[in-house]
């Protein structure tokens, strides 16, 4: 077959040995970051928030085997990532009571059978059907696990959950994993070894059978696939994955709770793939990264951080439907004409109107909420270190005019962008 | 006995024709235009919301008639600006769009409303027993509610069958691009049924808010009730709605009437003592208790058994 020959990229000068370095540069150069980042950020704060992002980086990844690479939209994927979590805490808990000769960095092996065998339990109820039907059936399991979850208290502990502690099983090599460092570089190992096999999937004859049946399923059929196995095979495995991520949270947090398998949970995931792009395989990285820090930090400093995060995702969907990695992508050929020089400016024009036009859009949403809560917390906001009262006309007025000053200017200054963008990219290519 | 599945049925009945005004708009809106508005127990939201904040000030009657015309309107921007603009992007696209549109919906209603409930009362001219019953009575505004959503049942069958609009939907549901090729304006009738099918959710949400709870967490609790449903009577079908919303209604209500488990029934034996250690939370566990999870049983039955849905004629 003609496998190796799609694979291959234009860019890349395939068939002329470059050297193992050069071949692996990136993975190379991705261990390197993972190892090198508790140097950089050594706060206590900062390492369990690398934790978490390594964690839904495994997370979102799982989650774009199905969304991006098979074109199938799950509301449950939290189910995988809840159960792999559940069945590791209960494992840690009974090894630590027997003591069992087994290191805690084995354990996320625990998680990943488990969202396997649900992977195959629910794929085989769900993957018989694709597109609407599929998210519907998703959506349907991933409530019916959830709510059952808190029928079953004595596995899934009911509302305070289940806790264990990942000190009590054997130390390995002398690491006992208390200290949040260790466990860093534990979710680190995982998330790398997660990230390459996730990679190493999309390359195999799998992974792009798994493209021909999200685009094209009659064509693929037609060949003589089984679409439905294909969906059944890629499900069950982005379920191991999930679990895998289940585990690492079960170890990084010493908990498990019910809440975390349902619909809320499964939202998140939707939301990071996507803001940071389904068509990339570099995109649930980005959106893992970028919405968790965005969690973190908004939940800091507004009570209705969801609403800024949803408007987010909305308008992802309605205007960049390639994410922040798909954005990113669209730059490659500007990049590889040298012309990056000529579309940066405009960039950086857009820019500006696009920072305004949000602030007033905060400023609006912002005094928006203070004013419907004024009568218990009185209408007093301090905003961008400026103090108002939101029951006079002028914050409104001012966020209003900021808002609808910086669309305009923004949108005029992205059609200059595209402009020159299209520019640039043709050029390119005459020359 | 008796009293218990007499009130049973009638509030079974009850719940799932307020579930059918919502699944009637969420079937129509699917078959014409292949979205499944993820948002559809949104808009129910917002219409309990609006029915809540208009009844406090004008009263509940004109709240009936102007909550569900203003989320009606609402849902036609959202099709007209939003879901025809994403609607190029694909399915999953329209499908995410409207995923999206439940966090800002349920975000904003909690900027304004708050996460406590919304003190959503029985309006006085309806606040009377309608019939006494054996030992308990029944409450009329549930019968008005029962009463509205037959109403609306009916009205809704007789725009379908005898209607020049509601020949064009029907001809959208077996054929929808026939109906476009025939030189209809697709677009506006498209932009119409979006908004006639949220209105109808609002309708719902007005009419049920002071029955059910007016909260923010609303929309999540029923949203993926509404779901099985249309899945269970088979996406696409009018008729399967009805007949799906009615056997979840009734299942639903009949479950939280008996308060029976495993144990129960197997009383004291070595066998139920053997049982009752190896499945421990499930022996135990009350057929009331079991309620809430029965809908997405019946949904994965239904997938295996019969993938189509009780009335489902096409495959998606």
């Amino acid at each position: 077959m003609s496998e190796a020959r799609t694979v291959t990229h234009p860019g890349s000068p395939a068939g002329i040995g470059p050297g193992v370095f050069a071949r692996y540069a990136v993975w190379i150069a991705l261990a390197a970051i993972l190892l090198l980042l508790p140097y950089v950020f050594s706060s206590r704060l900062a390492l369990s928030t690398m934790s978490l992002m390594g964690t839904m980086i495994v997370f979102a990844l799982s989650y774009n085997m199905l969304l991006g690479q098979a074109g199938l939209l799950s509301f449950g994927h939290a189910v995988f990532f809840g159960l792999g979590g559940f069945f590791t805490v209960h494992l840690l808990n009974m090894a630590g009571a027997g003591g069992w000769p087994v290191p805690l960095p084995l354990f996320p092996v625990i998680g990943a059978l488990g969202g396997l065998f649900f992977g195959v339990l629910f794929g085989a109820i769900s993957t018989r059907r694709a597109g609407t039907a599929f998210a519907m059936i998703t959506l349907g399991i991933g409530e019916l696990v959830a709510s059952s979850a808190l029928i079953l208290r004595r596995f899934f502990g009911g509302e305070e959950g289940i806790t264990t502690d990942r000190t009590d099983v054997l130390a390995f090599f002398g690491y006992s994993f208390g200290p949040q460092l260790q466990v860093y570089y534990l979710i680190a190992a995982w998330c790398f070894v997660c990230i390459a096999l996730m990679y190493a999937i999309t390359r195999t004859p799998f992974g792009r059978i798994c493209n021909a049946v999200r685009d094209n399923p009659q064509r693929a059929a037609f060949i003589g696939y089984d679409t439905s196995a294909v969906r059944f095979i890629a499900f069950s495995l982005s379920g191991l994955f999930a679990g895998v991520a289940g585990g690492l949270s079960a170890i990084n947090f010493e908990i498990m709770n019910a809440a975390q398998m349902g619909a809320a949970e499964s939202g998140t995931v939707i939301l990071m793939t996507y803001i940071g792009g389904v068509g990339n395989f570099a995109g649930p990285i980005i959106g893992a990264i970028l919405v968790t820090w965005l969690q973190l930090m908004l939940s800091d400093a507004t009570k209705i951080w969801p609403l800024y995060v949803g408007l987010l995702f909305i308008g992802m969907v309605m205007f960049a439907p390639g994410g922040i990695a798909g954005l990113l992508a669209t730059q490659a050929p500007v990049l590889a004409a040298r012309k990056l020089h000529r579309v940066l400016p405009y960039y950086l024009l857009a820019l500006v109107p696009g920072i305004v036009a949000v602030i007033g859009l905060s400023v609006l949403i912002e005094t928006a909420h203070q004013f419907s809560i004024r009568a218990s917390y009185g209408s007093e906001l301090t905003l961008y270190s400026v103090p108002f009262d939101v029951t006079s006309p002028l914050p409104w007025l001012a966020g209003l005019i900021l808002a609808a000053a910086g669309t305009w200017l923004f949108l005029r200054a992205a059609r200059l962008a595209r402009d020159a963008y299209d520019d640039a990219v043709s050029g390119g290519r005459e020359a | 006995m008796l009293e218990i599945l007499i009130i049973s049925t009638l509030n079974g009945i009850l719940y799932g024709m307020l579930l059918f005004l919502m699944a009637s708009g969420l079937t129509v809106i699917f078959s014409m235009m292949g979205v499944l508005n993820l948002a559809h127990a949104s808009f129910y939201m917002l219409g309990a919301f609006f029915g809540f904040e208009i009844s406090r000030r004008l009263g509940f009657w004109p709240a009936l008639v102007i909550a569900p015309v203003l989320v009606g309107l609402i849902g036609m921007v959202v099709e007209r600006y939003g879901l025809r603009r994403v609607h190029r992007h694909g399915h999953v696209a329209e499908l995410l769009f409207t995923f999206g549109l439940t966090f800002i919906i349920k975000e904003v209603v909690e900027m304004v409303w708050g996460k406590l409930p919304a003190d959503y009362r029985v309006p006085p001219s309806l606040d009377f027993s309608a019939f006494t019953l054996f030992a308990s009575s029944y409450p009329a505004f549930k019968l008005f509610v029962l009463l509205i959503s037959v109403a609306i049942f009916l009205a809704l069958l007789a725009v379908i069958r005898y209607t020049r609009i509601g020949l064009i939907v029907q001809a959208a549901l077996s054929h929808p691009g026939m109906v476009g090729m025939l030189g209809h304006n697709v677009d506006r009738i498209f932009m119409l049924v979006f908004g006639v099918g949220v209105g109808l959710a609002a309708v719902a949400g007005v009419i049920a808010g002071p029955i059910l709870v007016t909260q923010s967490n609303m929309a999540g609790l029923l949203g993926p009730i509404l779901f099985v449903v249309v899945v269970v009577g088979g996406l696409g079908s009018l008729g399967g709605a009805l007949v799906a919303s009615l056997l979840i209604g009734l299942v639903q209500t009949f479950a939280v009437a008996f308060n029976v488990s495993l144990a129960d029934l197997f009383g004291n034996s070595a066998a139920a003592a053997v049982l009752s250690v190896w499945l421990s939370d499930i022996w135990r566990v009350t057929v009331a208790q079991v309620a809430p999870i029965l809908p997405y049983l019946l949904l994965v039955l239904i997938l295996i058994f019969r993938p189509r849905g009780l009335m489902g004629t096409r495959d998606t």
